[in-house]
């Protein structure tokens, strides 16, 4: 179908944007690299009466690097990450998910804010940003605040986001040079919707996981932690016999949708056969 | 001026164009019916197919899942802009999908040599694994992706087997 009938503003500099968000707040979306959005309205599913768009904004096109973090600039396109030799290095996590964002066509048009900001429950990013304890900045024409990774995400499509709020930024904290980083997914085909997936960073030593951080997609109507899987992962040494364990204690920790094509077990299972495998590459790459 | 139409400025395939188009219009249906560039077809309309994919600033995206207004001021390429691109590897793709039987009903076509028109270009050696997943955005009813693989393949060899002066 075609989208339906709507305005069309692109303000020159983030203040305007701001400014017409105030004025026109719920009624108007913003759009930036469309991908989420257009669907939507070419399916009716959306029908703004104003759109913003934000696309040429210099001032969100930022990669930084901070006291101990990277700053993300919200309008990064998901090419542009995968093409950064600093997200290569710092943030290895978001390096492999993109991989797993659609198709090429897509990540170059699609941007990481808008994609946080769609709040899609099987979204890469927003595994990766939870895992990784990200931090948002939301700015409106009232101010600026920073959101959690944690608090940000609140159901199929809900966030903090008020409605005359965008999200600007993502600050991510750099780990260390042993941290692991590994995000997988299952998905019918490259770069459709994943049925499961996770992220999940930690350090090793001495045989044993610390700082275990480890998001879940597609398993529940946002992108969620695992604290009882993380937990036990802490709690000793890593071999087959914990990994069993965890497998099992992730299954209840998902809590999917019901869905005739794909049923709560089964996506419950994928989680669990992602996690086996993560968690057996981490011990076969497990140095001494 | 219409409150929900717009003027946009922009170059297709080489020429400048201006026009005045509704806001909702997308890239895809503009180039169709506005221009008359009808090589970029239109399937789902929601950005799974591929069928409708067209450069825009010289990167593949979803006519579909761009507005014609958000290509104001870009430069943009269609199928019928593209052969002469690259020492004629539009053309070598062309040639290598029709005798390799890559193609049926020709509806997939425009956007898989797009696709794999980009991946060579980034790529000129891809593995058969590499134009899977570079061409996993594009769906094919017909032949099935087999020869479409092959054809990609056989240009990447031939290219690289026999450089052009």
């Amino acid at each position: 179908m075609k989208a339906p009938d709507f305005d069309y503003r692109r303000p020159a500099d983030l203040p305007a944007a701001l400014t017409l968000l105030a004025r026109h707040g719920a009624e108007a979306s913003i759009i930036a690299g469309g991908q989420s959005l257009l669907p939507l309205l070419n399916f009716r599913l959306a029908a703004p009466q104003l759109l913003i768009d934000i696309g040429r904004l210099g001032e969100l096109k930022q990669l930084t690097e901070g006291d101990g973090h990277i700053e993300i600039g919200g309008l990064l396109r998901h090419c542009d990450l995968a093409a950064s030799p600093l997200i290569a290095q710092a943030l290895p996590l978001l390096h492999q998910a993109i991989g797993h964002i659609a198709h090429p066509a897509v990540r170059h048009r699609g941007t990481i804010g808008g994609s946080l900001a769609m709040a899609d429950p099987a979204g890469e990013l927003a595994a990766c940003c939870l895992a990784l304890d990200g931090q948002f900045s939301l700015l409106s024409a009232r101010g600026q605040r920073w959101v959690a990774a944690g608090d940000f995400f609140q159901g199929i499509y809900e966030t903090a986001l008020a409605p005359d709020e965008i999200l600007t930024a993502v600050r991510l904290p750099r780990g260390g040079p042993g941290r692991i980083s590994i995000f997988d997914e299952v998905a019918r085909r490259r770069g459709d919707f994943a049925m499961a997936g996770l992220a999940l960073v930690a350090e090793a030593y001495s045989g044993t996981l610390h700082g275990v951080r480890l998001a879940l997609l597609g398993v529940a109507d946002r992108t969620i932690l695992a604290p009882s899987t993380m937990a036990l992962l802490e709690a000793g040494p890593l071999d087959q016999a914990r990994i069993e364990q965890a497998v099992e204690l992730i299954a209840g920790e998902a809590d999917p949708p019901e869905d005739p094509a794909y049923p709560p077990a089964y996506r419950r299972h994928l989680v669990g056969v992602l996690l086996r495998r993560t968690l057996r590459r981490i011990l076969a790459e497990a140095p001494g | 001026m219409n409150a929900k139409s717009r003027r946009i400025a922009l170059t297709v395939n080489g020429e400048a164009v201006a026009r005045e188009v509704p806001v909702r219009l997308n890239l895809v249906d503009f180039l169709r019916h506005d221009l008359g560039f009808t090589g970029s077809h239109v399937g789902c309309e929601q950005g799974a197919c591929g069928a409708c994919t067209v450069l825009l600033d010289d990167q593949t995206v979803r006519g579909c899942l761009v507005l014609a207004v958000q290509a104001d001021g870009c430069a943009v390429q269609t199928i019928e802009g593209t052969s002469n691109n690259d020492n004629g590897l539009m053309a070598d793709l062309q040639e290598m999908f029709l005798s390799l039987n890559a193609l049926q009903c020709g509806f997939c076509t425009p956007g898989m040599l797009l696709s794999a028109q980009e991946l060579l270009r980034a790529n000129p050696r891809p593995s058969r694994e590499e134009i899977r997943d570079y061409l996993s955005g594009n769906f094919c009813r017909c032949t099935g992706y087999q020869a479409i693989v092959d054809a990609v393949a056989a240009v990447a060899r031939a290219r690289h087997e026999e450089p052009r002066p």
